[in-house]
């Protein structure tokens, strides 16, 4: 018998089906990847799973009972839990008190209301241990890294006698090492039986650890099969429903003149001594684990963060870069890896967000001319392919391809000479990055110089002219095209 | 589609205030007589336009993420130093106006500055102005009110123009250029986008600073106008006068729509807000409501404009 059995799920929002007749079949000990791009319904799915909404009709089986609404708190008793994409905790408790926040009174037995840490630390502490990692219980949750934050939601589901857990995207901002010991946690609980709902949009992951496939599109169930079954093409293949041949478009560009170098940049704790150079025509991929610099390097160049030493120069001109709006007159464009934090603004629109590093385009005196901005808004969402219902709407409705658009779209409106992309295709769907690939190739093609900053090596592979490849904040290579592979980019990123 | 029915909500909550002032206002109307006389309505602008003054100034700080509590001490500072170059044959009228909007300027300026210069949130900031600037105004006056001031001086806050009062003139002409300044100016659109997100703001070339520099200026010239209109009106700079104006001005500012946590409001939405706290407030004049209830009644309004708004933002 599975553990979970769902059928015939749909839900409507004011019409449109946000799910159709969707199931799922889940046993014991098994991780279920849960596919499909942004859209698809994924989210959807999952917030009626642990009792955030109601569907609208179909069936949740949970150990072959029909599981009874009744919130959150009701599911998570049953034993089903969710690993949040974005970690809810309060950062001012201890590990332990985060961990049994809300169930103090049955950890320790107690009939008042007096707290009883030793008992809540012990507790914790022997959870931490059985899954083998080194957490203090008594430390602060704000002094934990992201990983470390997410084992902590790990194990309060397991003290709460999870049998289904779900993860989105649990590996989104953590390093690889951390990749590692989470997915032994993610073995050790499938021998315990404890069955994993696994959301993520990272392919070879999702190789690695699942048992099961099930995609969904547009809200439907496409189908449900075993990993060994499917390969990238195939599952692509279901998620998009149509083939992308290749997903990094073939480039032709000339590289020509230098644009931007940097010389002997420092920064102390962050890197020391980055030199390099990109050209007009040129995408030059910046390869490294997670805090090898690359970001720190990128706000550094774009003035967001004060170098110790080093020179930066353009067109061969000495340039200093205290700010970003010097930055942005000197014709450096940024796209940060964080768009929500640096992106946009969340209370405006598509047209408003788009000119805000370019308003002094439209000036009038001290007025805003509103129909060249207007002009030249609808001119980029049309060239960006920008999907959205008008240039007014909020730029809080659209997807994140979409967004990232919008952003690289305020970017270019900038005029940058050189442009820093930082991860540019983080939490976006299949279709929306191959849109955003041909548009860095484009960039390129107009003879803007590109920097591209990716976690993903096939990104970087597929993208790049010459891979920048950074560890601990030193440069520990420069590859060409030709020469790099994945295996010798991880040999220079873990040097 | 349902993005849609979320906007419309929202909107819903956006002119939720001004069909409450509309409804508000013809009730008034039918009931009591005396309410919609040109008379009265006079009387409820010239009442309404100090408050208006100081809530479009902290509107400007509260869009772009802050908070000016100074509002009430600038109003005494700027009165009472406007008050003590208004003597009759002394100076013409143009010296104390100048000279209390250039203090009023200073002290927002000051307010700029720390709030830019240090990390330390304008709440903080603002909340030494105020009692700086109380001390101030009792200092430049030595605690004794300044009277005796020039007819023209006094036109200010008690003349009429085409038989409308001043001070009616100046909250037009303000709520009109505070609206352009906000709608048509690039530094307009610039504290929406510091409100909205201050960083993101930052990363796309503004210069964060200089914006919070404008509008803690531009507030402190908003309170100084308030200041020279109240003295002229009262024809006295009182040193201790715009005691807890701040907080009338910033629940103006509220009910008309304007989100504590930055990034929206309109100048039309807090006009609005100043006008239901003054119709509300001669209202229950007019129904001999002791100003004791009058209080309970305004709290209530400002809670419940807030409850309205972020009931359009849940959808």
């Amino acid at each position: 018998m599975p553990i979970l059995q769902v059928t015939n799920l749909t839900k409507s929002y004011s019409g449109i089906k946000a799910l159709d007749n969707v199931q799922l079949t889940l046993q014991r000990g098994e991780v279920h990847a849960l596919m499909g791009e942004n859209g698809a319904g994924k989210s959807t799915f999952m917030k009626i799973l642990i009792g955030l909404i109601d569907a609208d009709s179909g069936e949740i089986f949970f150990e072959g009972n029909e599981l009874k609404r009744g919130g959150v708190n009701n599911v998570q008793r049953k034993g089903i839990s969710m690993i949040h994409q974005e970690i809810l905790i309060i950062p001012e408790l201890t590990v332990a008190q985060n961990i049994f926040l809300g169930r103090e009174k049955e950890i320790t037995s107690s009939k008042t209301g007096w707290l009883n840490d030793d008992r809540i630390n012990s507790k914790a502490k022997e959870l931490l241990e059985q899954m083998g990692v080194d957490i203090s219980p008594y430390i602060k949750m704000k002094y934990l890294s992201v990983a470390q934050m997410q084992m902590v939601e790990i194990a309060k589901a397991i003290s709460n006698d999870a049998k289904v857990i779900i993860m989105d995207e649990p590996t989104s901002a953590i390093s690889d090492k951390e990749v590692s010991t989470l997915f032994r946690i993610i073995r050790d609980l499938k021998v315990k039986g404890v069955a994993i709902i696994y959301i993520s949009h990272k392919m070879d992951e999702i190789f690695k650890i699942s048992d099961t496939i099930t995609v969904l599109r547009d809200g439907k169930y496409i189908g449900t099969k075993s990993a060994a079954e499917l390969d990238n093409g195939s599952l692509i293949k279901m998620m998009v429903g149509r083939e992308i041949e290749s997903m990094f478009p073939e480039s032709n560009t000339q590289k020509g003149k230098r644009v931007l170098s940097v010389k002997n940049l420092n920064k102390k704790g962050k890197f020391t001594d980055i030199n390099f150079e990109v050209h007009t025509g040129e995408i030059l991929g910046i390869a490294g684990l997670m805090g090898a610099g690359r970001t720190e390097v990128a706000r550094a160049i774009y003035g967001l963060d004060k170098l110790d030493s080093g020179e930066i120069y353009i067109n061969g001109e000495h340039v200093k870069v205290k700010s970003a709006d010097e930055a942005v007159k000197k014709g450096i464009g940024y796209v940060s890896e964080d768009r929500k934090g640096l992106g946009f603004i969340p209370q405006m629109s598509v047209l408003k967000n788009m000119t805000l590093a370019s308003l002094s385009n439209h000036r009038q005196g001290i007025f805003i001319n509103p129909k060249s901005e207007n002009t030249v808004t609808e001119a980029m969402v049309e060239n960006l392919k920008v999907k959205s219902s008008g240039v007014n709407q909020k730029v809080t409705h659209l997807s994140g391809g979409n967004q990232q658009k919008v952003v690289i779209g305020k970017v270019l409106l900038s005029s940058p000479k050189v442009i820093i992309l930082d991860e540019p295709t983080r939490g976006v769907d299949v279709g929306a990055k191959f849109e955003i690939y041909k548009l860095i190739h484009d960039l390129a093609a107009k003879g803007i110089a590109v920097i591209m900053i990716s976690s993903e090596l096939p990104e970087i592979l597929g993208m790049s002219d010459r891979i920048l490849v950074l560890s601990k904040g030193k440069q520990t290579a420069m590859l060409s095209k030709e020469e790099a592979t994945q295996e010798l980019i991880m040999k220079y990123a873990v040097e | 589609m349902r993005s849609n029915i979320q906007a419309q909500f929202r909107n819903f909550g956006q002119y939720g205030i001004f069909v409450a002032f509309v409804i508000i206002c013809l009730v008034l109307a039918f009931s009591t007589p005396r309410f919609f006389t040109i008379s009265n309505l006079m009387t409820i602008g010239n009442q309404v336009s100090i408050n208006a003054l100081l809530a479009f100034g902290v509107t400007f700080v509260i869009i772009t993420g802050g908070i000016d509590l100074s509002l009430g001490s600038m109003v005494a500072v700027t009165g009472v130093v406007a008050a003590t170059f208004a003597h009759p044959d002394t100076y013409p009228v143009v010296v104390p106006i100048f000279i209390g909007l250039a203090a009023g300027s200073a002290i927002g300026a000051f307010n700029g500055l720390v709030i830019t210069k240090s990390k330390v949130p304008p709440f903080i900031v603002t909340l030494g102005t105020m009692t700086i600037g109380r001390g101030l105004a009792l200092i430049f006056s030595k605690g004794r009110p300044v009277s005796n001031l020039s007819d023209s001086f006094n036109f200010i806050g008690g003349g009429n123009l085409f038989g409308i009062p001043f001070p009616i003139i100046i909250l037009i002409i303000a709520f009109i250029v505070c609206s352009i300044i906000l709608n048509k100016t690039i530094l307009g659109r610039y504290m929406y986008a510091v409100g909205g997100n201050e960083p993101a703001a930052r990363a796309s070339g503004i210069r964060v600073n200089n914006v919070k520099m404008w509008v803690y200026t531009i507030c402190g010239l908003l309170s100084a106008m308030g200041g020279i209109l109240l003295t002229s009106r009262i024809t006295t700079g009182q040193p201790n006068a715009g005691a807890g104006f701040e907080l009338d001005a910033i629940a103006a500012a509220i009910i008309g729509g304007t989100s504590t946590s930055g990034g929206t409001g309109t100048m039309t939405g807090t006009l609005i807000g100043a006008l239901l706290i003054g119709v509300i407030s001669n209202s229950l004049d007019l129904l001999n409501v002791t100003s004791y209830y009058q209080q309970v009644v305004m709290g209530a309004i400002i809670i419940g404009a807030v409850v309205l708004d972020s009931m359009g933002k849940e959808g």
